[in-house]
């Protein structure tokens, strides 16, 4: 029997090498068109990634829909200097080593221009990678400081430092509190990150962090114990470095037990208002520091948010919009520098990474933003505090 | 005269299995080298390879010895962090090449202690309730890694449990394990060739032993215990034999999976229960304590997620099913009846040979 | 000290949701000697179908979870028929890895069909929290009634087990399949009640366990899944009682040590208790000794 069922493995392994085989035809068939071919049928092959499966397959979601809806825009109004754009997402699954495989799958279908990845973790693994190529990155939403050490690579959200640092001067600078609290997920970059340079900030703003409790991807769900303990050392404010969905527990449970202190977060907060069956009076008056905010009140916004609900019945999150951005963005350095796509993938990140110094753009995470040499963002964070259900802009 | 044959025959299955990975390592580099291999493909060699590390060494502890491990994701891990650690650390003063033998080295013996730690007071569980502890174990390693921060300035190592700012390092300092965030700027010194010796030592370690004197001791205690004390069989030393070795290879794995990412992080995903159980589905479908068919088996289930991208979201619902078909085709006695009736062996006339390499 | 009593009840409050899940476990396990890594998904599919009948269908909560323990039952014994019956005469580990399909399948279905996006899930429970010592201790609605029902699921399992045919059928097979069966016992039937049981108890673990933390995706029942699973190895797998006790210790122990160690640390002491009970007990609190045959 066991001697069959090796027979049945190979078998399918043969049947999967196949489909490896065809598949792999199939990829390399058009990225010859696309180099080969002249301008006339030419298209610009960006590529993304992010997780679509597994825990964190909201982000990923996200940032594939976003990106999809700036693609279909650009399309619709006549392309990148003429030219189409063909647009594929892979998933990566919120792990380094698939991220990869994500990666050189996309490089296989002949991709040119990388919008990825989604998260901080697999952004650093994946790097590495473009930076061996040459290729052309820009994360939506990549926020450790590594994920774009290499001058190849840009993001469009803030770094970890930068939030951190700036919420604490946001809440130092204008006397909100003075006995913080934090929460935080330990086991995420994103968050521990944050923290770190909040606490670094902290002292230097007068600000006194009484509890720094935290929890991980493993543990979160009760919340009780972090709260209590905040409420025990007499906390004004809880930082909440964290996504929404670990906030809406923590400010329903901190109701149910009674505590009610101040609630500060940064852009991972956006998309609480969002989230299904919530109940928005318990978020009343928290005060977050994001670039999005799904119900501003701007064209573009509105316009970008009533197109996202339409093909996916639900409200977009800040990822979405950094990934609509991000492809606004790398059309916008394709056509500063005048690129096509017969370009190979090393001139055309050259050439882009002469024009991401010279470009200016508005779009729906910031106005005016510029980059810098080291492919960090430069554009104003907003401050914006939870009113009768919305959003409202904070001086 | 019947034990001559046996062991020539052996030998000759080792070979084979040597054989096949070696075989697949030249066709690999030929393709390579004529630029006929797809990126994914090629990214792929290594993680191949990990994978077959690992499953060849679970089934020593799951096949061989009969035992059911749900923490060896928990060894692996501990080769990745240590050598990670150790080839950052020495990232700049000493040279690539030996630095990632020591480090390999290093990675399996560490990995290796640590299952012989576990090992000896965990053994002598049985059943399930060695799985639920092997997997407690490596959970807590997880656990524990991921409240580990370890800076170095210069005034040499400092250590925290709480968070990168208890170390108090100097402005200078240089911030090695940070905690959750893991080990970033591992030099990726894995590649193909090394992963493929290394595969090839796993191969040739684990076969030689299953087919030497405590590998029928370790055989003996799976099939009765009681009888295997009965002749004096040492069971906790042999155990602990096999269990350790299984763990040290994990370790190696573990140097593999550390040497070819430029960040290390301890996650659920990676290292968590989630991966031992993957580790145990390539095992358990290869076919117990049949090692070839770990190999095999952990080849083909790692690939196939990946040759289906193009299916996008249906992806891992497709491969869950693909997993429940092969069990009930397997296993269920209908399924047999089935197989019988229209089998290969039988088309193929009588070419049968054991499958326990 | 009322801050100590808070973590003690917010414990048992968590350690009875475990409890519930960890009696579905046990009971599977007992019967079909198998470990259901599914059973957490279940847990997720009947929060979706009581979320949904709340939400989409505008239903009252207790036709609501009704409605997901139904549901659950259907699903339960589905899986049993399609997936694990087959594999009845199979090694252990072949139904173990079935499982884990079973599981992975349920998780992405449920990715396709309700989305990644986290939903809030509306408390089911309506009761005013009990304060106690000048507010210091706030013990609410849904801690009150995953206690309690905790405790009335206990009593009727066990009088149910004690008292009924069926349930004296699910003792048989459990002790051993091939005798029950030449007593006339109906062990396909039985086997498949357990499942039905114990996917209703995780219908309403699920329930539970959304109400008192609200927030609903694909992979909420995964984590409170293994850790039940160890809560009912804790009490000795195969024992209702054990399941319960389990359950209860592990919540306890959770709270504790986040409370007063360290919330990064909670899990490996957790599991560290664990290896330490079972190093004392091999078969866990109110497991049964195997005896070996020669």
């Amino acid at each position: 029997m066991k001697k069959l069922l090796s027979l049945g493995l190979v078998l399918a392994m043969s049947a999967s090498m196949l489909v490896g085989c065809g598949a792999k035809e199939e990829a390399a068939a058009p990225n010859e068109a696309a180099t080969s071919e002249s301008a006339e049928g030419a298209v610009f092959k960006i590529g993304g990634s992010g997780p679509t499966t597994g825990g964190a397959a909201v982000y990923g979601l996200a940032v594939q829909r976003g990106a999809q809806i700036a693609v279909d825009e650009i399309n619709a109004a006549g392309g990148i200097n003429g030219y189409q754009i063909e647009y594929n997402f892979a998933d990566d699954e919120h792990d380094a080593e698939k991220a990869v495989n994500a990666y050189n799958d996309l490089k296989d279908w002949g991709m040119q221009v990388f919008m990825g990845t989604t998260t901080s973790g697999p952004c650093v693994a994946v790097v590495e990678k473009t930076n061996e190529d040459n290729m052309y990155q820009l994360t939506p939403s990549g926020t450790a400081v590594e994920a774009i050490k290499y001058p190849n690579a840009y993001r469009v959200c803030f770094s970890d430092p930068g939030q951190g640092s700036k919420s604490a001067q946001y809440i130092g600078e204008n006397g909100i509190a003075t006995k913080v609290a934090v929460i935080y997920d330990s086991s995420d970059v994103y968050s521990s990150g944050i923290f770190n340079t909040f606490r670094e900030a902290a002292e230097g703003y007068g600000i006194e962090i009484v509890a720094a409790e935290s929890f991980t991807a493993d543990n979160k769900t009760d919340f009780t114990i972090q709260l209590q303990k905040a409420k025990d050392q007499g906390a004004e404010l809880v930082f909440l470095p964290i996504y929404y969905q670990e906030a809406a527990l923590i400010l329903s449970q901190a109701n149910s037990m009674g505590f009610a202190p101040m609630f500060f977060g940064c852009d991972g907060l956006d998309g609480i208002l969002g989230v299904e069956e919530f109940d928005t009076t318990l978020a009343e008056g928290v005060m977050l520091l994001t670039p999005f905010a799904a119900d501003a009140t701007d064209e573009l916004t509105t316009s970008f948010v009533s197109k996202y609900q339409e093909a996916h019945g639900e409200i977009p999150i800040q990822f979405a919009a950094n990934a609509y951005d991000a492809i606004y963005i790398i059309k916008a350095a394709i056509e500063k520098a005048g690129a096509t796509p017969d370009m190979s993938v090393s001139d055309l990140c050259e050439a882009m990474k002469t024009a991401m110094g010279e470009i200016n753009l508005t779009g729906l995470t910031g106005t005016n933003m510029t980059w810098t040499e080291d492919g960090e963002v430069n554009k104003d964070p907003k401050a914006v505090k939870i009113v009768d259900g919305a959003y409202t802009a904070m001086q | 005269m019947k034990t001559k044959m046996n062991l020539t025959k052996s030998t000759k299955s080792t070979l084979i299995t040597v054989g096949i990975v070696v075989v697949a390592y030249i066709v690999m580099q030929i393709l390579g080298g004529a630029g006929m291999l797809s990126s994914l493909m090629k990214g792929l060699l290594v993680p191949l390879c990990i994978y077959a590390i690992m499953a060849v060494s679970l089934n020593l502890t799951v096949g061989i010895l009969g035992e059911l491990s749900l923490g060896h994701a928990g060894f692996m891990c501990v080769g990745a962090f240590v050598s990670a650690f150790f080839s950052l650390y020495f990232k700049e003063t000493m040279a690539a090449g030996p630095r990632f033998i020591i480090a390999i080295i290093l990675g399996g013996v560490v990995a290796a202690l640590s299952g012989l730690l576990i090992g000896i007071p965990v053994l002598r569980l049985r059943g399930d309730y060695l799985a639920i502890v092997t997997l407690a174990f490596g959970e807590i390693i997880k656990n524990i890694i991921n409240v580990m921060y370890v800076g170095r300035d210069e005034q040499g190592i400092h250590f925290s449990m709480k968070d990168a700012y208890s170390m108090n390092l100097s402005s200078e300092g240089q911030i090695l394990i940070n905690g959750a965030q893991g080990i970033t700027g591992t030099p990726n010194d894995s590649n193909f060739t090394v992963a493929a010796i290394l595969l090839v030592l796993t191969l040739i370690i684990v076969l030689n032993l299953v087919n030497s004197r405590p590998g029928r001791a370790i055989m003996a205690i799976r099939d009765n215990r009681i009888a295997a004390e009965s002749v004096g069989i040492n069971i906790t030393k042999f155990k602990l034999l096999a269990f350790s070795i299984s763990a040290g290879l994990a370790g190696i794995a573990g140097v593999l999976y550390a040497h070819n990412l430029s960040i290390l992080q301890a996650q659920p995903k990676n290292f968590g229960y989630n991966m031992s159980i993957m580790i145990l589905v390539y095992v358990v479908l290869g076919g117990m304590g049949n090692i070839r068919g770990s190999l095999i088996a952990s080849v083909i289930l790692v690939l196939l997620p990946e040759l289906m991208r193009q299916l996008n979201d249906y992806r891992m619902l497709i491969y869950s099913i693909v997993l429940i078909v092969m069990m009930i085709f397997n296993w269920s006695p209908k399924a047999k009846e089935f197989r019988e009736k229209y089998s290969i062996k039988r088309l193929l006339g009588k070419k049968t040979e054991k499958g326990e390499a | 000290m009322s801050s100590f009593f808070s973590y003690l009840i917010n414990g048992i409050s968590l350690g009875s949701i475990y409890a519930i899940i960890a009696l579905g476990y046990t009971m599977v396990y007992g019967i079909a000697k198998m470990l259901n890594f599914a059973h957490g998904d279940v847990i997720m599919v009947g929060s979706y179908m009581a979320f949904l009948a709340m939400g989409s269908l505008g239903l009252p909560p207790v036709v609501a979870v009704l409605l997901a323990v139904v549901v659950c039952t259907i699903l339960g014994i589905t899986i049993e028929k399609i997936a694990y019956k087959p594999l009845r005469k199979a090694p252990s580990l072949a139904v173990l890895i079935t499982a884990i399909g079973v599981s992975y399948f349920l998780q992405n279905t449920a990715l396709l069909v309700f989305g990644a996006n986290t939903k809030m899930f509306t408390s089911v429970i309506k009761l005013p929290p009990v304060i106690l010592g000048d507010g210091g201790v706030n013990i609410s609605g849904e801690t009150q009634v995953a206690i309690v029902v905790c405790i009335i699921i206990m009593i009727v399992l066990t009088t149910f087990i004690k008292k009924t045919k069926a349930g004296q059928a699910m003792l048989a097979v459990s002790e051993d399949k091939g005798a029950a069966e030449l007593m006339g016992v109906n062990v396909n039937g039985t086997i498949s009640l357990t499942f039905a049981i114990g996917s209703a108890l995780a219908a309403i673990a699920g329930v539970l366990l959304c109400s008192a933390y609200p927030t609903l995706s694909p992979y909420t029942g995964s984590m409170p899944g293994i850790k039940a699973f160890v809560a009912a190895v804790f009490g000795g797998i195969g024992s209702i009682p054990g399941a319960f006790i389990g359950g209860i210790l592990l919540g306890i122990i959770e709270n504790m040590s986040k409370a007063y160690i360290s919330s990064q640390l909670s899990d490996a002491i957790v599991f560290t208790v664990l290896i330490i009970v079972l190093l004392v007990k091999p078969t866990g609190i109110l497991g049964k000794k195997i005896n070996e045959k020669v």
